[in-house]
């Protein structure tokens, strides 16, 4: 993830007004002002964000003791050692590279073709929007138990809808019961759940697309497709890699839909690194071992996307050339 | 030939219509049977084959829900943290953002970076040293102890969102202020603020929603029935009602309720700070 650096050089109000005075002294008070406006909010940030950033770091580097009194000795990479070797661990991250795999393409191709349908001027056009962003509003609570319920075994609605109305399968299926079949249930939540946001930020990238572009292409006698292809895609790259980069961050950080759905079982069957860090760290209180989990996985994400942005640019690079 | 492409057009409509239409039913299919279900009289919860419309709708349920082991007392527990979060974020966020767009100080650019970089940490890393800091701090357990750990997680993207804001407000209306007199507090409070109010309104909204949704770091932290939060009220209905789907439903469709509203009433708001915020990054 990059962010645009901030302006330094902009012109400042308060330091331009101060500026013109021949005294520093206007100058040093617009400084303290400016420095009254940003301790409150940022004294608390660095208490609950970045200083807890830095002791997970110290924290995964120790063998850590919650009872009172505890020594919690340093232990160097022993934990992370020990995540090397850990089966359970390396199956949370093949699920949660499935997950990935099974819900990024999904949401990028719906979301898009949603857009597609309406980047228009259509009677309707907020209605479908709200009714396509709702399920992205609604909290992760509801709909993880809502989808235990859509997938449960016995009189579960999928099972109906695939043994008897639409004959697909002979019998009921234990959805959550058994791996796979458990990350088809968590998979469909999270494309149902998510193509919504990216329909909405598709729609916002195609409505830039200038209109005489798409007119010309028309008039060259390109089809509807080739428009799409060689007009609106090459526009909205920049916001397809956002929503790449974006989405295959959040697969890889599933944890409220597999908690509730599954709690990782059954017997670890479905960990994702982040329930199984969870567990770790509030059910067994090993809480060193679950911060070298979370700093695997985000060293593990960061280098991922870090590749995504660099081949992006790239490819944009080479496009232009 | 013009009547061939009008053909067409009317054609392509009724493709795009169709399409969306489907695409809306099936999106719409399981708050559907949440609807419905938690219509359902509780002997028919396992009903089969399920019907969509319920028989005989009733909404025991939801009285049921609402009265149960203190779930009002969730909602009203939510709508404080939410209301208190939201308040703290958008007032600390927007003075944060004014100090950093419209004040020149040593350090200026290393402060905004730091909160900059707040955005791109996962939640999630944080959640044990920020345990073992609330446990510290003597925050564990308690309802008004979410506050500042929603308020310091919610405020960097804020920032980050008012602080382009604050910079396009032109400097002629500072500099105008400045000859009046006014103090850098009165030219906060009397012209960026009330000159901003679409961007607090996003700020505040998607603040709300985030804090009303929250559910990893309540679960975590809070053990009492008395200081729950509804996600983790919700979450706990399953085990408490051996798993009455009805019961569980109903509460769902109450908490659900208030956001729908929010998102429906803001939504313009919504989708604006949600593509600026994804587009700029």
């Amino acid at each position: 993830m990059t962010t645009t650096t901030p302006a330094i050089g902009s012109i400042v109000p308060g330091a331009a007004g101060a500026g013109r005075s021949t005294s520093g002294s206007p100058r040093r008070r617009a400084a303290w002002a400016g420095l009254a406006f940003i301790v409150p909010g940022f004294a608390l940030y660095a208490l609950v964000i970045a200083y807890p950033a830095v002791q997970a770091l110290l924290i995964s580097l120790r063998d850590y003791k919650i009872t009172p009194g505890a020594i919690s000795p340093w232990i160097g990479l022993d934990n992370y050692v020990r995540a090397l070797h850990d089966p359970v661990l390396l199956r949370s991250f093949v699920n949660a590279a499935v997950y990935m795999v099974a819900t990024v393409p999904t949401q990028i191709v719906i979301g898009l073709g949603l857009a597609v349908l309406l980047n228009t001027a259509l009677p309707g056009r907020t209605l479908f929007r709200v009714l396509f962003y709702l399920p992205v509003v609604t909290s992760w609570v509801v709909v993880s138990l809502l989808f235990q319920y859509l997938f449960a075994t016995d009189n579960g609605i999928v099972n109906y809808l695939l043994v008897d109305v639409l004959g697909v399968l002979n019998q009921p299926v234990d959805w959550l019961g058994q791996r796979w079949t458990a990350m088809v249930a968590i998979s469909a939540l999270g494309i149902w759940k998510g193509v919504g946001w990216s329909m909405l930020i598709f729609l916002a990238a195609l409505t830039g697309v200038p209109r005489e572009l798409e007119e010309a292409a028309a008039l060259d006698g390109a089809g509807a497709w080739r428009r799409f292809r060689h007009v609106s895609l090459p526009h909205i790259r920049g916001a397809m890699t956002t929503v790449v980069i974006l989405l295959v961050i959040g697969g890889f950080n599933v944890f409220t839909s597999v908690l509730l759905m599954t709690d990782g079982g059954p017997l670890d069957q479905t960990q994702v690194p982040l329930t199984y860090m969870y567990r770790q760290a509030f059910g067994y209180l090993d809480f060193g071992y679950g911060s070298a989990i979370s700093f695997l996985l985000t060293g593990l994400v960061l280098v991922i996307s870090g590749l995504q942005y660099w081949w992006a640019r790239r490819a944009t690079r080479d496009g232009a050339a | 030939m013009i009547a061939g492409s009008r053909r067409r057009r009317v054609t392509v409509a009724a493709v795009r219509y169709a399409l969306l239409i489907g695409c809306a039913l099936v999106l719409a299919l399981p708050f559907a049977f949440m609807v419905s279900t938690s219509l359902k009289p509780h002997t028919l919860l396992l009903e089969y084959p399920p019907r969509l419309i319920p028989s005989d709708p009733t909404l025991d349920n939801y009285a049921q829900a609402w009265g149960a082991n203190s779930f009002g007392r969730y909602f009203l527990n939510s709508s404080m943290v939410a209301v208190a979060t939201t308040v703290g974020t958008v007032l600390l966020a927007s003075m944060m953002a004014y100090g950093f767009a419209r004040f020149r100080f040593p350090g200026r650019g290393v402060l905004f970076a730091a909160v900059v970089v707040g955005l791109t940490i996962p939640t999630m890393l944080l959640i044990i040293p920020q345990f073992l800091l609330a446990k510290n701090l003597g925050l564990l357990n308690s309802l008004p102890g979410l506050v500042p750990f929603y308020v310091g997680t919610q405020i960097a993207f804020s920032t980050f969102l008012l602080r382009a804001f604050f910079e396009q407000i032109p400097a002629e209306l500072d500099e105008a202020m400045l000859i009046d007199g006014a103090g850098p507090w009165r030219r906060y409070w009397d012209l960026a603020v009330p000159l901003s109010k679409p961007a607090l309104a996003t700020c505040a909204i998607f603040t709300f929603l985030g804090s009303w949704d929250e559910f990893v770091w309540a679960l975590t932290v809070i053990n009492d029935v008395s200081q729950r939060t509804l996600p983790i009220g919700i979450a706990l209905f399953r085990g408490q009602h051996g798993t009455s789907w009805g019961l569980v439903f109903a509460a769902s469709v109450i908490a659900v309720v208030p956001v729908v509203i929010v998102y429906v009433v803001f939504q313009r708001q919504l989708v604006a700070g949600l593509t600026n915020g994804a587009l700029k990054s």
